[in-house]
């Protein structure tokens, strides 16, 4: 029935029950029951998970991990300044005779909280006007979509430049960072959003869900929304890395964290000038930020798995 | 409720066109598709109606006026009396109750991400006065049950069952609201062969015990045949002839109708080389330009001047039983000659 | 004419006792995540000049597969072909180079594919896709082998075709793309054609037209056909000889006036049983029970015996042999002499 080679015996692969499932008949199931069921089983998905817990920890209650708190410039002592690991300052010190170990316990709330804030307000937002847009067509989305192409246009460090230096004055301490990160992102959350929308508009289970009477909400919410927001959550994740990042760009930039406030990027910005001397001051903080990033993309990678009940 | 063998769906000059727009933002309409084009019929308590004709006849943009998924450019479609083409919000919902539908493709009608539970209780949960909250999962097995499959499958997702069975998920959901018309659009030819009379027979099953009406949709006309009471034929938009079914497969009046029956490919090489064919010429011309006069006279036959003139209407037409839209209509036996 | 492809092959003739097309004993099989997929498992077929044969099955029963293995475009790996032969003309293309191989594949054996909108390039126009063949394999100058190419458009039947060789694709409706398929199946004179589900894709009186078009091409050529579809009407209509696919192997042969008549396979009689027939109206079709069998887990003995109403006991373990019933019929299954008598009766 098919040109494709594979068409016929993958067919077949998939129609019986496969065997094992048996167990689970008993309980009523649902979409997010089963994924949370098939989460458990993924070494990648708990792997993360820690790591994701140790960070949120690191990042709330810091002094769980130090006794050395680095808002006190009494711990801090210029003549050590650079000086390697040693006992009791592990990560040893930076530029400043700060204990780095303890600074990069600090910083990791900034960097979370800047990381994940701007993600659920790009992918709330974005993916809200984007599953509407999708989902209505007509006006409103010729133009949202219009809006949005104005926003890709800027370039990013340009538009976040321009936003933190207007709202300097507002004080709004490290929240300026998020806004200026979410106005500039939401638009690709938007689009990717848009287009999975429209991709399952269009499929035969909308039209039939259309043919009982299901509202315009029900419709958007329970069959359009769960078919489109995997690749929403993938992009969201890998986003969450780069907005670190970019928070790192930003307070090296001078616009973003200030100090004394302590981040990551904060960190690697204040040990650039050193590196051949001191590499431990910037590499440390740039492990942590990798791990956090690495996290997040596999806790996407895994929950993207565990969505699409045809992967299991 | 309606009783056996009363009218329950009356169509009465259904239209329905689909404008051409230009431009973006400032949208000019420069034309139409004319794909149901002035349409009438009947339909009564538990009886089929067969709708024939070939892609872009209108059969399926039907379908979707009469589930009011499009809303009819002019004409009406009245269930019980009220026209469900006008009505909308509560009103709309509620006569959505007396007519369901089964979808062609099996793979793409049922939501991947939903258990057959959810998919075949969905109706329950936006019709809430159905079935009181804690007996649905009670109803959805039930509905497992009469459509043949294991009531136990109901935590299963779509794509741990085959075609057929997929099929007859899609069954259940219509059957849930139990409604009294169930609009079929291919529901078989998605399906390999020998399931498609599996399925077949469990719609002929359905009907006989729940007394449903079917409109029932398809290209291949041995299962119209073998399942309809009536059978009406369309093309491009509008229907050319409608009848009992051995009427119309007896003593088809319309050229197109003997010309689509006489393709059909016979499952029997016996006296092969003998079988009339009337192969036509051509392809159907764009529903956004149909001809003037008769739409099927570019390529037909018989066609004369009054053809591009004067449309043939659908009526009774002399030496034939049933209504034919054809200003030379003549019964002509195509099938059983040779 | 055929440069290049005469060393390998015999261009004409020289058939002997030998068909122009002999599948022998082939087998397929695909590795897939799940384990591996034997998708054919030992068939046999032959082909004469002028003959056609059609592949009767469902989807999953191999019929396309094995097609695809005689023209050499399976995708190897994940496919894999274990045993077997593919006889043209007497050699064995499954021993023959890559570069051999392609000088057969289009030029000697060429093939129809169901969906024609996917099988021609959208970005270039029919006429260049047609005239191509001519460029490649006989070195035509551009000119030439446009002008061949608006020949063939003229013998497929494209009105107008002159003017219409600089259209895309997309620009012709489903019955004239299908021609334009077959005007560069037919272009280089292949001596086989393999027609995948022509006309499944078209409206029946398109698919009439198709299916005319195409016996009168194998008229005026000779050529071998083997037609691979699950419609019992249109194999009715054109097939000289039937084999019928299930699980991956044939289960039947027959000429095709005998199988319509009287199958001797369950799987065939049943096919034939549950087309709806007019004197049985009103009542239950005759359906086959069951599923199509999963060819990762296929059942033990015979693939049919779990839909089969003659099972008996050694049908679940013993796979029966393709027994011979005459010279030209053969049934696989262990009961079909009752299976004949019982249609006889």
């Amino acid at each position: 029935m098919s040109n494709d080679p594979q068409a016929g015996p993958v067919q077949t692969v998939t129609a019986p029950s496969p065997p094992g499932k048996l167990k689970k008949e008993a309980k009523p199931a649902s979409l997010w029951g089963d994924a949370f069921y098939d989460l458990r089983r993924r070494p990648m998905f708990i792997l993360s998970v820690v790591l994701i817990a140790i960070l949120l920890v690191m990042s709330f209650w810091p002094s769980l991990f130090t006794s050395v708190n680095p808002f006190d410039a009494k711990t801090c002592e210029l003549a050590t300044a650079r000086q390697g690991p040693s006992a009791g300052h592990i990560f040893g010190r930076d530029s400043l005779g700060c204990d780095v170990y303890a600074r990069a316990i600090f910083g990791a709330r900034n960097s979370i909280v800047i990381g994940v804030s701007t993600t659920i307000i790009t992918a709330v937002v974005g993916g809200l006007l984007g599953l509407v847009a999708g989902a209505r067509g007509g006006a409103i989305d010729t133009i949202s979509s219009r809006i949005t192409e104005v926003f890709f246009a800027i370039p990013w460090i340009l538009g976040a430049l321009l936003i933190t230096a207007t709202f300097r004055s507002a004080n709004l301490g490290i929240w300026i960072v998020v806004i200026a990160l979410a106005v500039l992102a939401w638009p690709m959350t938007f689009r990717i959003m848009r287009a999975a929308v429209i991709t399952a508009r269009n499929q035969d289970f909308v039209v039939a869900a259309r043919a009982l009477g299901a509202s315009q909400s029900r419709v958007m919410f329970r069959h359009l929304l769960p078919n489109a927001i995997a690749p929403v959550i993938v992009v969201s994740t890998i986003n969450l890395g780069v907005f670190i990042s970019a928070e790192a760009a930003l307070s090296f930039l001078g616009v973003g964290v200030q100090s004394p406030d302590i981040s990551w990027g904060l960190m690697i910005a204040d040990a650039r000038n050193r590196f051949l001397e001191a590499p431990l001051p910037l590499v440390f903080p740039a492990v942590f930020l990798s791990i956090t990033v690495l996290a997040f993309i596999m806790l996407g990678d895994a929950v993207r798995d565990a969505l699409d009940p045809k992967l299991r | 409720m309606a009783t056996k063998g009363e009218r329950i769906l009356e169509v009465r000059d259904l239209v329905k066109h689909f404008p051409l727009t230009q431009g973006i933002l400032f949208k000019k309409q420069i034309g139409a598709i004319k794909a149901v084009d002035g349409v009438s019929f009947n339909l009564n308590k538990g009886e089929t109606l067969g709708i024939v004709g070939e892609s872009g006849c209108g059969k399926s943009t039907l379908a979707k006026v009469l589930m009011a998924l499009e809303r009819p450019t002019s004409g009406s479609v009245e269930i019980n009396g009220r026209d469900i083409g006008k009505a909308s919000g509560g009103e709309l919902k509620r006569m959505r109750r007396n007519i369901q539908m089964v979808m062609q493709d099996p793979y793409t009608s049922l939501n991947p991400r939903k258990t057959v539970g959810d998919i075949i209780g969905e109706p329950f949960d936006i019709h809430t006065e159905v079935a009181p909250k804690g007996e649905r999962r009670r109803k959805v097995q039930e509905l497992l049950e009469v459509v043949g499959l294991n009531p136990d499958h109901i935590n299963r997702y779509p794509h741990q069952f085959s075609g057929g069975q997929r099929q007859r998920i899609g069954i259940a959901r219509g059957l849930a609201l139990q409604p009294e018309i169930i609009v079929c659009d291919e529901p078989v030819s998605a399906l390999d062969v020998s399931i498609q009379a599996q399925v077949i027979n469990l719609l002929e099953r359905l009907q006989n015990e729940l007394d449903l009406a079917y409109i029932f949709i398809a290209h291949d006309l041995s299962v119209v045949r073998h399942i309809s009471d009536r059978v009406a034929v369309m093309y491009l938009g509008k229907m050319v002839e409608i009848g009992k079914d051995a009427e119309i497969y007896d003593k088809p009046a319309h050229p197109y109708t003997q010309a689509l029956l006489s393709a059909v490919p016979v499952p029997d090489p016996e006296g092969r080389e003998q079988r009339e064919r009337i192969i036509l010429q051509g392809d159907p011309p764009s529903p956004a330009n149909p001809p003037s006069g008769c739409r099927f006279r570019t390529r037909c036959w018989k066609a004369q001047e009054i053809c591009a003139e004067e449309e043939p209407l659908l009526q009774i037409r002399p030496g034939t039983a049933h209504e034919s839209a054809c200003h030379f209509a003549e019964t002509h036996d195509v099938v059983h000659v040779g | 004419m055929r440069k290049a492809s005469t060393d390998v092959l015999p261009a004409e003739g020289g058939l002997g006792n030998e068909p122009l097309l002999a599948v022998e004993d082939l087998h397929v099989e695909f590795a897939t995540r799940a384990g591996i997929v034997r998708a054919v498992n030992g068939v046999s077929y032959s082909l004469s000049p002028g003959e056609t044969l059609a592949v009767l099955g469902e989807s999953g029963s191999g019929k396309s597969v094995t097609a695809q293995a005689i023209m050499g475009i399976l995708d190897m790996p994940p496919a894999r072909i274990p045993k077997g032969e593919i006889r043209f003309r007497g050699t064995d293309l499954l021993k023959l180079s890559d570069e051999a191989r392609t000088q057969v594949r289009g030029q000697r054996i060429a093939m129809v594919f169901q969906d024609a909108l996917s099988a021609l390039n959208p970005v270039f126009t029919v006429g260049w896709q047609i005239s191509e063949m001519f460029r490649v394999h006989r070195g035509m100058s551009k000119r030439d082998a446009v002008n061949k190419a608006v020949e063939l458009m003229d013998k497929v039947r494209i009105p107008a075709a002159r003017q219409r060789v600089n259209d895309y694709p997309h620009q012709f409706s489903g019955g004239m793309r299908q021609r334009i398929m077959i005007a560069m199946s037919i272009a280089l004179d292949p001596e086989v054609l393999i027609a995948d589900e022509p006309t499944t894709a078209l409206d029946v009186t398109v698919q009439a037209q198709i299916m005319e078009l195409l016996a009168e091409l194998q008229r005026e050529s000779n050529m071998g056909m083997i037609l691979i579809t699950h419609d019992l009407g249109v194999v009715a209509d054109v097939a000289d000889k039937i084999a019928v696919m299930y699980g991956g192997r044939i289960v039947e042969n027959a000429p095709v006036h005998d199988i319509y008549k009287t199958p001797a396979h369950p799987y065939t009689k049943g096919l034939l049983e549950s087309i709806p027939r007019v004197d049985l109206k009103g009542q239950e079709l005759y359906a086959i029970k069951g599923l199509p069998p999963n060819l990762l887990d296929m059942p033990t003995g015979c693939a049919f015996h779990p839909r089969c109403p003659y099972r008996q006991d050694n049908c679940v373990t013993d796979n029966p042999p393709l027994y011979e019933i005459s010279g030209t019929r053969s049934s696989a299954c262990h009961y079909w002499r009752e299976v004949l008598d019982g249609d006889q009766g």
